[in-house]
């Protein structure tokens, strides 16, 4: 049997192949710096790998068949400006909030309110052209552009984003808000957005990524970000999605975590036709804690697939992870979270839980829990259930005067909440708590 | 108010209610007693709308409107409250936000402005003391990790909230201790005014000596094979349900 690399012909895969290429010819002197080496290797590991099918063991059961088939535009300038934003129902966001329109910055929407001794933002582009020493020591070091095509692609081609970078001992207290918009008013748009996060010794950070779609088109958002915590600092990390049915998520988030650090993430899927969100966390040093939370709520046809992997490498390091879906109509879920425990990690303690509640005959939700455990003197656990609304409860409710909706609306609004109370930048969560009152009432 | 004639209802394939009727009148308090399994909490549903029964025959009308017709929210809307048997814990949702929910839609259905966070709180305060249920019990999840007792407390503060004019108590008795049996009674008789009815279904006599009923009938195999006034209860108390049941049996036969 021949190998199933090289066999992808699709339409998508030669668009970004020629892009690559085109980029390569405006390098002009630069095309010898590291960076830009790492790049080309990328794009070659891609060309090898092709985007992957259904008899990928990582993508069985999300299909990107229809994604390949099409072509995207991921250069067309947009006029997309403030009028426009206020146009969309946004939450009042305070703090550093970045717009990237079409996975390009916007500095005239943007804001960075944190003074620059504390906190360094700076577009992925502008780093990349004027100062590739910020970013060459971090880039494509952590997420892997070697077997994971969408990753590669990222690595080969994304031309902005944001690089933060937080000083050692300080605590940033207002949060960074990355607000990542497909404008799709007049074309299908591609967007590769890539984020570098660095945070020093003993500091403190909370960032969110926001994804959303305006206009009627195809929208296909391939984003890495890689963070990077450092010894004895806390992160906490969103990412709410609320993009449209015709649009495409991939999105990896890798993250590399010394010792005593704090990692705290919740990843909220309000809307998208199609999302796969991989989140990826390596604990490499001592008394390590991770927290991973997650809710999908699709609706409709829509797809949601988190795949999560926690690699415990020392001893003495605790992660949580909750993972919770509502899904409604003919939606489909998939949830994959790997836990290792390599033989170092003596005294480990890993928690997994995913619970879903299916509103429907249709919808279908796929869970796979995977612990491969090398040390002999851990805590593991995992648990996935797959349920179905509580009849009973519901007509409790309604003996006391809700209207069924209502009553629906209140147990799963019940069920999120759990996630929803994890996330600590006040309008990220009331954005999310709104987004899914929204949702909720078509339930 | 409450006339229901001639009602059949069945669950999946099984007959359980086989042909009941009754005449509730404003004010009046009846006692349902009788065996395990013989219907009264399927009757007790029904009335309240679960969708499991399937009514198959015979007919309820309720302040002149056909109750059966009605959903579930729309007969609490109309006035009627079920306290369960066994109450449901629905985690996440507190009892305040519940009951102000509930309150504030049962006022929508009769045309009424929703209470103000204020006057919900004035109320809430009033009826919770009638019963005696701790303020900290209202602010955690409804009924979740609730003792049986807390269960059933809690159920009599929820019809205090929201008024109803018929009280279905389906065992609102069982798993209380003394000190609590006599809250609940009296909560219950507090809202005793004249006008507000009471279904109250029952095993023991000790409910009826705080709530003393107009009516006491027998349900025995889906039917009211016996009804009488408070002294068929202290009989029954006495004497078991065996003497009705062999009555009854002996004339099915023959
Ligand atoms: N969901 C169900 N499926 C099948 N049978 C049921 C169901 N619910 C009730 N029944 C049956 O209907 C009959 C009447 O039950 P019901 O709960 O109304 O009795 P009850 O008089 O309230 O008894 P108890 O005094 O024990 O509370 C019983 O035989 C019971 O097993
Ligand atoms: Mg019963």
């Amino acid at each position: 049997m021949s190998s199933i690399e090289n066999k992808d012909t699709s339409s998508l895969k030669a668009e970004l192949i020629a892009d690559f290429q085109l980029s390569q010819a405006k390098l002009n002197g630069k095309a010898a710096l590291p960076i830009h080496q790492l790049r080309g290797e990328a794009m070659q590991n891609f060309d090898k790998l092709g985007f992957p099918t259904i008899r990928h063991e990582e993508w069985k059961y999300s299909n990107v068949s229809n994604l390949v088939k099409q072509t995207f535009d991921f250069h067309t300038k947009t006029d997309f400006n403030q009028a426009d934003l206020d146009k969309i129902p946004l939450p009042h966001l305070t703090g550093n909030v970045l717009y990237f329109i079409n996975g390009v910055y916007n500095a005239e929407l943007s804001q960075i309110t944190t003074a620059e001794n504390k906190l360094k933002v700076i577009p992925f582009s502008e780093a990349l052209a004027q100062q590739p020493e910020l970013i060459e020591g971090y880039f494509g070091k952590y997420a892997n552009y070697e077997t994971d095509a969408f990753t590669a692609l990222n690595t080969a081609l994304a031309n902005d984003g944001v690089v933060v970078q937080v000083a050692d001992n300080k605590i940033v207290e207002e949060p960074i808000i990355l607000r990542f918009i497909s404008d799709v008013r007049l074309a299908n748009i591609g967007s590769q957005p890539r984020n570098l996060i660095v945070v020093g010794k003993n500091s403190q950070v909370k960032i969110a990524e926001a994804y959303r779609t305006v206009g009627e088109g195809a929208a296909f958002v391939n984003t890495v970000t890689e963070i990077i915590v450092d010894e004895s600092a806390m992160v906490d990390y969103y990412k709410v999605q609320s993009e449209s049915d015709k649009s495409y998520h991939i999105g990896t988030t890798q993250v590399y975590q010394k010792g005593r650090s704090y990692f705290y993430a919740a990843t909220a899927t309000l809307n998208g036709g199609f999302v796969r969100n991989n989140l990826n966390v390596v604990l490499d040093g001592e008394h390590i804690e991770s927290h991973l939370y997650g809710l999908y709520v699709p609706n409709g046809k829509q797809h949601v697939d988190n795949h999560t992997v926690v690699d415990h490498r020392k001893p003495n390091c605790e992660s949580h992870e909750l993972y919770k879906g509502i899904l409604m109509d003919k939606s489909t879920g998939v949830f994959n979270g790997k836990i290792f425990v390599r033989e170092d990690a003596q005294k480990t303690n890993a928690y997994q839980n995913c619970r879903n509640v299916v509103t429907s005959d249709e919808a279908t939700m796929n869970t796979k829990p995977q612990l491969e455990i090398w040390a002999d003197d851990v805590k593991c656990s995992h648990g996935t259930t797959t349920g179905q609304l509580n009849d009973e409860a519901i007509f409790y409710m309604q003996s006391r005067g809700i209207p069924k909706k209502e009553a629906i609306r209140l147990q799963l609004l019940a069920f999120a909440q759990d996630v929803v109370t994890q996330i600590k930048i006040d309008s990220i969560r009331e954005y999310i708590e709104e987004l899914i009152l929204d949702k909720l009432q078509g339930a | 108010m409450l006339t229901i004639s001639n009602l059949h209802a069945r669950i999946e394939e099984k007959e359980i209610l086989r042909g009941i009727n009754l005449e509730i009148k404003p004010g009046e308090v009846h006692a349902i007693m009788g065996p395990n399994g013989s219907g009264k909490s399927t009757l007790a549903s029904v009335l309240a709308g679960r969708e499991d029964y399937e009514v198959t025959d015979g007919s309820v009308t309720f302040n002149g409107k056909d109750l059966l017709d009605l959903a579930p929210e729309k007969r609490a809307a109309e006035g009627i409250f079920l306290a369960f048997q066994y109450p449901v814990e629905i985690p996440g949702v507190t009892t305040i936000n519940f009951l102000k929910t509930a309150l504030n839609e049962i006022r929508k259905y009769n045309g009424q402005e929703p209470l103000d966070a204020a006057q919900f709180l004035k109320r809430m305060k009033e009826k919770a003391k009638l019963v005696k249920i701790d303020d900290a019990l209202l602010k955690r999840s409804l009924n979740e990790g609730f003792s049986g007792g807390e269960k059933k407390r809690n159920e009599i503060f929820q019809m205090a909230m929201l008024e109803p004019s018929l009280g279905l108590l389906d065992e609102t008795d069982s798993g209380l201790d003394i000190d609590a049996l006599r809250i609940v009674a009296e909560g219950v008789n507090q809202l005793r005014d004249g006008k507000r009815s009471f279904v109250v279904v029952t095993h023991y006599q000790r409910l009826l000596d705080y709530i003393v009923p107009d009516f006491v009938h027998v349900l025995y195999k889906g039917r009211i094979v016996k009804s009488g006034t408070k002294e068929l209860a202290l009989e029954l108390e006495e004497k078991g349900y065996d003497w009705i049941k062999n009555e009854v049996d002996a004339l099915e036969v023959a």
